[in-house]
Formats: C-alpha cells, structure tokens, sequence
C-alpha cells in the first residue's frame, strides 16, 4: 500500500471503508510527518494533535458502531489561520491577534467537523492575507517544498505547502486577490476560488469584503470537488452569501466536455510572462486542444489596469475593515499609559507589521476627503470595465485558459523591499477576485529549475463544475499532478 | 507625489503612531505606488457607473426574533483589559489641568 501521504483524500476515504485504514492510523500519519519535516517547510502556526487525534478515534468508533459518516469522514484538513475555531488561536499571523482565542466557529469549520474532518492544524499565513509570498507573516516564512529556498506563494502560503510537502491530504485557504491560486500553482496543487457568494464567510476575518472568499485547496481534481461540496451553499449568517442550492460537484465531475470552448486572452501572454511558463501553459492548450476542446483566441482589455484598480479596491476595504483592531475589544493592547486616541494609535503601531501599515495607509489615503474621487471611485469603474471585458468573453466562449501567475516560485526576500513588484505578481488572479467569478489553478509541469508551473481557468459566475470538468480532462491524461518533491 | 505632511495626516486617520523612519520609508514607497495607480487615468469611464460589489446585493432582512447569541462572558473573554461586565478603556475626557 502507498503511504498515506502519497495518497488522495478519496483513496483514504476507500482505505477506511475496506478496513485497510484506521482515521487514527491517517492522523498519526500525517502528524508523524508534520513532526518530522515541518522544521524545515513551517507551514503550521499550531498543531493540536491531542483534539485531533480525540476526533478521530471518535471517528472510528462511530464507523465501527455502523453510524454513517460524514462526507470527509476520518481526513485531516489544514486551515489557513484567519478562519475562526472556537477556543483555538487564530492569528492571522499578526502580532495583534497573537493569543486570540474566537468564541465561535466559523461556518467553514461547522461544515468540516459536521462532514467528521479531522481538524489538524492552522497554516502560516501573510499578515492578514496582505502579500502573494507568506513572508509578511509576523511569526515566521513558509518555505516552498519544492526548493526551501522559495517562498511557496501568498497569502494561504502555509496551507498550499501543507498539502505539497504531504502533510494533509486536504486544506482551506481564503482569496482576496489570488491568495489560493498563486500559492497553489507555486507549490504544484490544486487551488479554487469559489465564485464571490458560494462559501460562507461568517467566522473569516476580513480584508477586501467585496473580493474575499473561502477557497479550497486539494492534490487533485476529484479532492477538490469532494472539499468543495461539503464548504459550498448558503448561510443566513453571511448576508453576501449567495441563496442557491450547491450541487454535488463529484457526482457533476464525470459529466462530458463536449464541444466545450476555451478562450485563450492574448494580454495575459504579453511582456513579464516567463519563458518557461509560457511554454508549459502552451502545451497545456495544445493537450486540451487534443483532447477535443475548442481553443478560441479572445480579448481582455483592461487586464494591465487589474493591479492598479485592485490595490485601490482590495485597501480601501481592508483599511475599514482593519478599523475593528483598537486594542479595546480583543488582541493586542499597548502596555503604555495613554489617554484614549494614543491607546489606539499605539496599540496598532505596535500590533501591525509593515505590509498591513502599508495597506492601512494606502486603503486610507484613497478614501480621505479630496482623493476618494480620483481613485477609490475611479478604480470601481476600471473594475465594471474589467467585468465587461469577461461578460463579452462569455458569448464566445465557456472558460478563459491562461497562466496563473507571470513567473513561477520567486527566492525568499527576492521581492519583500519591492511591494510593488510583489503586487505584480498576481496581474493573472486579480481580475477573477475583481469580477466575482470562479478560477481554479491546476499543475501542468515543471520550469528548467524544477519548479511547478499553475494553469488557470476561469468560468462565468456558479460554474465551479466547469472548471472541475476541464481539470478533470487535463488530470486524466496528463500526470503533474501526482508529481511530489523530494523532501 | 505623497509627502511627509500628508503620511502623517493619513497616519493620524488611520490611528497609526508611525515612527520617523516609518514616515520616510511610507511616503517614498506610497508614492511610487500611487504613481502606478495613475495610469488608471488612461481609462475612459465617461460613462461607467461604479462597480462596488461582485454581485447584485439588496439588503437582506430577517424576522425580528431573539436568537442564540454571544454571551457576555464569551464576548468579553478576549478584553485586555474589562471590569464588571464592560470593556475597560484610559478615560475619553481628559480632566487634570482645565479644573484649575
């Protein structure tokens, strides 16, 4: 038998229903290797293998009394750290939340323990998601387990080299701008943003409210459906969730492509694309192109604006959102003797790291009487002209092929005194955040360094399937995906 | 162009005690950010009505029923500092020297 953490999340599913695996025997698989190899990746700020290794004996008790079992039934999942767990740090990795015990569950994390997941650890993270390489967290950097001397992406950095270095065979990450996509395609998994509504927000902290979501993260295609399935629907707690049924995205995986077409955007093949990622996702079109799919050329205008009118977007919100952080209600309070304004301002100096000041600033200053014209409004109608660039796509074709990202994993503290170079490196994510739509980002080979190259399709709004449907192919006749680093 | 004067004004609306080194080094990075943030001028949004929000929200309403919620212990637990049942903050008025 494979070990276990070369194996899927449905194949240690079959295992425990044959009687081959134990849930007990899975956690202690993975919490072995976690012991062992997460020294050098740090993807985890905290692991509870006492409450997880508790869920899963209870899990096999209830399997061997004949109860049903949940859909997740005895798998361990990784939760990026800005998704709350009643009695459970979470951090955000900053240093205001440091010892933040939540008083509830989020939504995301009811689902998974009602499916009987084994809730495993909490990943590293960028500073409240701020950053596209998990370096601006305050604790420490997650390392790529391609190559340790990489950053493995941002923000869900921790959760994505979870998965890759086979710490978990399933993990949950949040995307504001590509915080899931990005991470995923740098360390060679699978990565999905949900269309903006389709997984409940409630109990994840926020920072862009018109643009964050609760992304799935998984190995292959049928994992991430399954993931998919139990997080998605609505939830009356999250007044921006979207009041449709969610289908059952396995059962939808196996359904045809037939006549599908796939508009490929010449402006996401334009300067700054890496060579050798240029090269692998123009095999993967010719492999979809074999595979019977039409392959239209299309236009995204206003793609180059993408980075501009989010950075506008994405810190205007989080410098509102940021608001709650006083030193007052929870977190971090200066030990200072102010009067009240300097026990804020003091608290908040102290507590945020250099990016989230950054963002705090910015998001400020493009609100502030006098600018809010000139940039905040300005960048929400770069953003409708973005949207308009893919409704028009949408009468010519059924997803959008291109890249994930321009280049593939950068060194660790290649880009940290560059902000605006580290902002460049999610052109190919943001405008799906933007927009609302769904994207997924799936592996479709290596660069002449050995690193995994993301390939990413996008799919009009509430057409995860789709996406599904076309990594489905990809994965069935190609093998990237089962590809490991050596660790 | 984002100078000192202004960080500091932005650093006081966004309640942020930055240092004088943080001041330097914001107003150098800002502004080369804000810089790339201009080619949105490139764009003409004559006639483009603002997009807020992904979807078409209305507001949702609910029953106006009592429904499980926080506790005041639970919702107090993470307070730096509380004291009988409230959070506990430095006074909001300062008293001292207009007593006089």
């Amino acid at each position: 038998m494979k070990p276990v953490h070369h194996q899927s999340a449905c194949e240690l599913l079959q295992a425990q229903e044959a009687g081959e695996l134990s849930a007990v025997r899975i956690t202690e698989a993975c919490l072995d290797r976690i012991g062992k190899l997460d020294g050098s990746v740090h993807a985890f700020i905290s692991v509870r293998p006492e409450r997880a290794l508790e869920q899963a004996k209870s899990i096999d008790e209830r399997r061997r009394r004949g109860e049903k079992l949940g859909p997740l039934a005895g798998l361990p999942v990784a939760l990026k750290d800005n998704m709350c767990t009643v009695g459970w740090e979470t951090t955000c990795a900053s240093k205001i939340l440091k010892n933040f015990k939540p008083p509830y569950d989020a939504t995301v994390v009811e689902k998974l323990r009602a499916a009987d997941a084994v809730l495993i650890g909490k990943t590293n993270m960028d500073e409240f998601a701020f950053g596209s390489s998990t370096e601006s967290s305050a604790f420490f950097a997650t390392r790529n387990p391609w190559d340790l001397g990489r950053v493995p992406g941002g923000s869900s950095g921790g959760s994505a080299a979870a998965l890759s270095a086979g710490f978990v065979p399933l993990a949950v990450g949040s995307s504001t701008g590509g915080s899931v996509r990005q991470p995923a395609g740098f360390c060679g998994v699978m990565g999905l943003k949900p269309t903006y509504g389709r997984v409940s927000r409630y109990g994840l902290i926020a920072f862009g409210s018109s643009l964050d979501q609760i992304s799935p993260l998984a190995r292959d295609v049928r994992d991430l459906a399954l993931l998919t399935t139990v997080v998605a629907g609505y939830d009356s707690r999250d007044s921006t969730c979207i009041n449709a049924p969610a289908p059952d995205y396995v059962a939808e995986l196996d359904e045809p492509c037939d006549g599908m077409k796939l508009g490929v955007p010449a402006e996401y093949f334009a300067e700054g694309l890496d060579a050798d990622v240029a090269e692998r996702i123009t095999e993967a079109i010719a492999t979809l192109d074999e595979l019977g799919f039409e392959i239209v050329e299309i236009r995204l205008p206003h793609t180059k604006y993408a980075i501009a009118s989010y950075y506008v977007v994405a810190t205007a919100e989080a410098s509102s959102n940021l608001a709650r952080f006083d030193g007052v209600h929870y977190g971090h309070r200066t030990a200072e003797k102010t009067g009240l304004v300097e026990l804020y301002s003091l608290s908040r100096e102290e507590g945020f790291g250099d990016e989230a000041k950054r963002r705090i600033m910015l998001g400020t200053y493009a609100l502030s009487s006098g600018y809010y014209d000139a940039y905040y409004l300005k960048a929400l109608k770069v953003r409708r002209r973005m949207k308009e660039d893919f409704d028009r796509a949408w009468q010519t074709v059924d997803a959008v092929l291109c890249p994930t990202s321009p280049t593939t994993a950068f060194r660790i503290g290649e880009l940290v005194d560059d902000p605006l170079a580290m902002y460049l490196s999610d052109i190919f994510t943001v405008p799906a955040n933007m927009v609302g739509i769904p994207g997924i980002s799936m592996p479709c080979g290596f660069d002449g360094s050995g690193l995994p190259v993301g390939l990413q399709v996008m799919a009009p709004n509430l057409e995860e399937s789709r996406l599904f449907r076309v990594a489905r192919a990809f994965q069935s006749h190609t093998d990237f995906h089962l590809s490991r680093p050596d660790l | 162009m984002i100078d000192e004067k202004e960080v500091q004004h932005v650093a006081r609306l966004a309640r942020l005690k930055l240092s004088s080194e943080e001041l330097n080094r914001f107003s150098s990075q800002l502004s080369k950010i804000l810089d790339y943030i201009g080619q949105l001028n490139e764009v003409d949004t004559s006639s483009v009505e603002p997009m807020s929000h992904p979807l078409d929200l209305v507001n949702v309403f609910r029953a106006d029923e009592v429904k499980p919620s926080l506790s005041r212990e639970d919702a107090l637990a993470g307070a730096p500092q509380k004291r009988d049942g409230f959070f506990l903050v430095p006074p909001v008025l300062e008293w001292g020297s207009s007593e006089e």
